[in-house]
């Protein structure tokens, strides 16, 4: 008899718990000023308004990894996941996101334009709903160049001109392309020559030729602090990064926006949720990324909203009150030479081009 | 002996042998002791074992490609690839009856990236191909050789029918041989290319790497013990709180504090500078190699070296020392002939745990190793969640786990493990 009781009373608590839990969703980012940046612009405002309580998990770094672990052991934990576009590409692939309708499921501008149109070329993927526009580019030591600013991206090469070290990411995704460029090769023709063998090797002989004064990074923090130690003359970093040391933390730092490569950040939601949850997360989708939502959140980080109609509605930094327009990757006078991540082309020779560049660092 | 039957037999009181009774009050008694072990052992088997066991079976299984394309694989089987011709019709029909169920379920894709790993382009090839061969009907619209080959060119190369014949079975070596930088060919195993020779090295330079951070923290750390082990029990517990107090600071902090001393402009150029041992334009570099990362590896695993020397050195009996002295030995002869061999046991005991640790070390490598000072566990970090090659990954760890276990027999063989003392 107890015991009867006892099971039914722990079901019943189980149930109540069940029912309590069902208000929670978890979202996953990258963590830092980027969480920091969508918890004012997004979850504080969908909690207010939901009443839902949303529990931040800053495993984005690892969740293409992390998401196929949990969906082979049949227990997705995750919500809503923020990825950059070359990992939602890949999670799509692999079915562990769920295929997004942009006109059904994503809110319309506020002139009534369709989803599809507002984000247009930045659907670049079936399953991903596109959040910014942000940029791999470089910083420089204003201190530490002499009375000439670097104003192009091959300023990184010229040792001459700037000697010290520089820091680049220690990965071939950017490099390459940028070696090419200051290389001869011209921009519309990086990729056809970077698809061939030697063109690879091209690409990996003009890095050479500055091998022994770069400092090779693995985590977006690490340019901004090699700059504000002096460690490194010029680096190549996120732009938002770059923001914060500048103007944030105000080190002697200049932009270097020659030859930016965009890239995309946004959200996706896992494949095999309830459809409780689906639902749930669907919702939030559909606020999160409207277009007052997407402007709201440069208010906070210099990353240019994915929406075409919100360009207009970004304003002044929420803390700083700076005009936030001119530091974004987006604005025309920063974008006059820039390259976009070739989504496509990487899914392809990562792997491959990866295994070489790891071999010729090694060297 | 009045229980004794005629045949010789003890029997116990209630007439049973004696032998059979032991044994089943034995019986008892160990299945009682095997209980209270088993709520361990089974949390062990299932929440360590078993999953290590199944992510290690990945470095063998293929079985993707066998149940995404069931038809093409078996129809597959009857092509000559030496023959240099694209195989006929009955395979490209056979490809898209498989490729519609494939794509209908969403599995063309995976597959595609799985096929990646061995050809570059197979990805994108299979991702386009899905978006087109949706329209499709796998009956109506034969034939389809020129329909594929239209589609993408990629399906009238031979080498693409090759490599799917190669990896058509449901287990696979290739994930072995990527993991020692050779690679399966439709022809049989051959090296990678030279410039993508990469894998091997790393192996080489882990353990090389290992040994000697290893020997430095010996030498660091026997002193240490010993003088803990001999000063007064005050003075010992300050020092222990000492050779505690980074153990029980974040790894992290601890790496990134190395940075700060060793980089261009951190403590230690500063001050070599500012006295003048080292001129300003020509600092020395002491991070972001393999320097970097042994300093770095050796301050942070020296508490696990210096722990069982000082346990093991606490049991050895000053007196000894006194004694040999006494007979007329030297201070050294006294150390080398009689104190040295008694804590060997400790030292073996802390080399294992260094090394066998610092073997499968990944952070600090990553953080101030730079280019040189990277280890292999830095390409199965890569693997699990950069490339998502789990199975190269899987490989990779079963060779570790491989070295780590013919080391670990070796230095039985060498020292025997009964000499290992955790104190």
């Amino acid at each position: 008899m107890t015991l009867t009781k006892l099971l039914t009373a722990t079901t019943a608590l189980t149930l109540v718990a069940g029912v309590a839990a069902a208000e929670e969703m978890t979202i996953v980012s990258w963590g830092g000023a980027y969480t920091a940046s969508q918890k004012g612009a997004y979850h504080d405002p969908y909690s207010a308004n939901t009443g839902v309580t949303i529990i931040n998990d800053d495993s984005s770094a690892e969740a293409v990894a992390k998401l196929r672990a949990m969906s082979e052991a049949g227990n997705v934990t995750w919500d809503v996941v923020d990825v950059v576009a070359a990992d939602a590409i890949r999670l799509c692939d692999e079915g562990l996101a769920l295929e997004i309708d942009a006109d059904t499921m994503l809110a319309d501008a506020p002139d009534g334009t369709k989803a599809s149109e507002d984000f247009g070329d930045l659907l670049v993927s079936d399953c991903f709903i596109p959040q910014i526009v942000y940029s791999t580019t470089f910083g420089y030591r204003t201190d530490l160049v002499g009375d000439t600013a670097p104003t192009t991206v091959c300023a990184v090469f010229d040792t001459e001109a700037y000697p010290g070290k520089r820091s680049l990411e220690k990965r071939p995704i950017n490099n390459m392309e940028w070696a090419l460029l200051c290389d001869g090769v011209a921009k519309g023709a990086v990729y056809d020559v970077l698809a061939t063998e030697e063109g690879q090797q091209q690409a990996l002989d003009k890095l050479a030729t500055i091998k022994d004064d770069v400092i090779w990074w693995s985590a977006g923090a690490d340019t901004p602090q090699l700059l504000a130690d002096g460690e490194v003359v010029m680096g190549s970093t996120y732009n938002g990064r770059l923001f914060a040391a500048i103007e944030e933390q105000k080190q002697p730092i200049g932009m270097l926006w020659d030859a930016q490569v965009f890239d995309l950040d946004g959200w996706i939601i896992p494949a095999g949720l309830s459809d409780e949850r689906k639902a749930r997360a669907l919702d939030y989708i559909m606020f999160a990324t409207d277009t007052q939502r997407l402007a709201d959140q440069a208010q906070y980080i210099s990353y240019g909203p994915a929406r075409k109609s919100s360009a207009p509605l970004v304003g002044k930094h929420k803390t700083l009150g700076i005009d936030m327009a001119p530091h974004m990757p987006t604005d025309p006078n920063n974008a006059k030479n820039t390259f976009l991540y070739n989504y496509e082309f990487w899914a392809d020779y990562r792997d491959d081009i990866d295994a070489k560049f790891q071999a010729w660092l090694a060297k | 002996m009045s229980d004794s039957t005629a045949n010789g037999l003890v029997l116990a009181a209630d007439g049973t042998p004696l032998k059979r009774s032991l044994s089943r009050a034995m019986r008892r008694q160990k299945m009682r002791a095997f209980m209270l072990v088993a709520p361990l052992l089974i949390f062990v088997l299932l929440t360590f074992i078993y999953p290590i066991g199944v992510m290690l079976s990945r470095s063998v299984q293929n079985d993707i490609v066998p149940e995404t394309l069931p038809e093409t694989v078996r129809v597959l089987g009857a092509w000559d690839a030496s023959s240099g011709e694209l195989p006929d019709e009955a395979v490209y029909a056979a490809f898209t009856r498989d490729m519609s169920v494939a794509i209908a379920a969403k599995k063309h894709t995976r597959l595609g990236s799985r096929l990646n790993y061995e050809k570059t382009g197979f990805s994108s090839m299979f991702r386009q191909s899905g978006r087109k061969m949706k329209k499709l009907d796998p009956v109506a619209d034969a034939p389809f050789k020129d329909k594929l080959i239209k589609i993408h060119k990629g399906w009238g190369d031979v080498e693409t029918w090759k490599t799917l014949q190669t990896y058509s079975g449901l287990y696979t070596s290739g994930y072995f041989l990527n993991a020692v930088d050779a690679r399966m060919t439709p022809e049989g195993m051959a090296w990678q290319p030279e410039d993508k020779q990469i894998l091997l090295k790393l192996f080489g330079r882990t353990l090389v790497m290992s040994l000697i951070i290893t020997g430095s923290c010996i030498l660091l750390g026997y002193p240490i013990a010993w003088l803990l082990a001999n000063v007064s029990p005050r003075n010992a517990n300050l020092l222990l709180i000492l050779v505690l107090l980074p153990f029980w600071t974040s790894l992290l902090v601890r790496t990134s504090a190395w940075k700060v001393m060793l980089q261009q402009n951190g403590v230690i150029n500063e001050v070599l500078v500012w006295i003048g041992l080292v001129p300003d334009g020509d600092r020395l570099i002491l991070i972001n190699n393999e320097f970097g990362t042994i300093v770095a590896m050796t301050h942070i695993l020296l508490p696990f070296m210096i722990l069982p020397m000082y346990s093991v050195m606490q049991t050895i009996p000053p007196v000894y020392l006194r004694a040999a002295k006494s007979m007329g030995a030297t201070n050294w002869t006294a150390f080398w002939r009689v104190y040295f061999p008694q804590s060997i046991p400790g030292i073996g005991a802390g080399s294992i745990l260094v090394f066998i640790l610092s073997i499968g070390y990944y952070i600090t490598p990553e953080i101030v190793g730079g280019t040189k000072g990277v280890f292999i566990s830095n390409r199965i970090a890569y693997h699990i969640s950069s490339s998502l090659n789990w199975g190269l990954a899987a490989a990779l760890g079963t060779i570790l786990l491989i070295v780590v276990l013919a080391l670990y027999w070796a230095y039985d063989r060498i020292v025997g493990i009964d000499n290992v003392k955790l104190g």
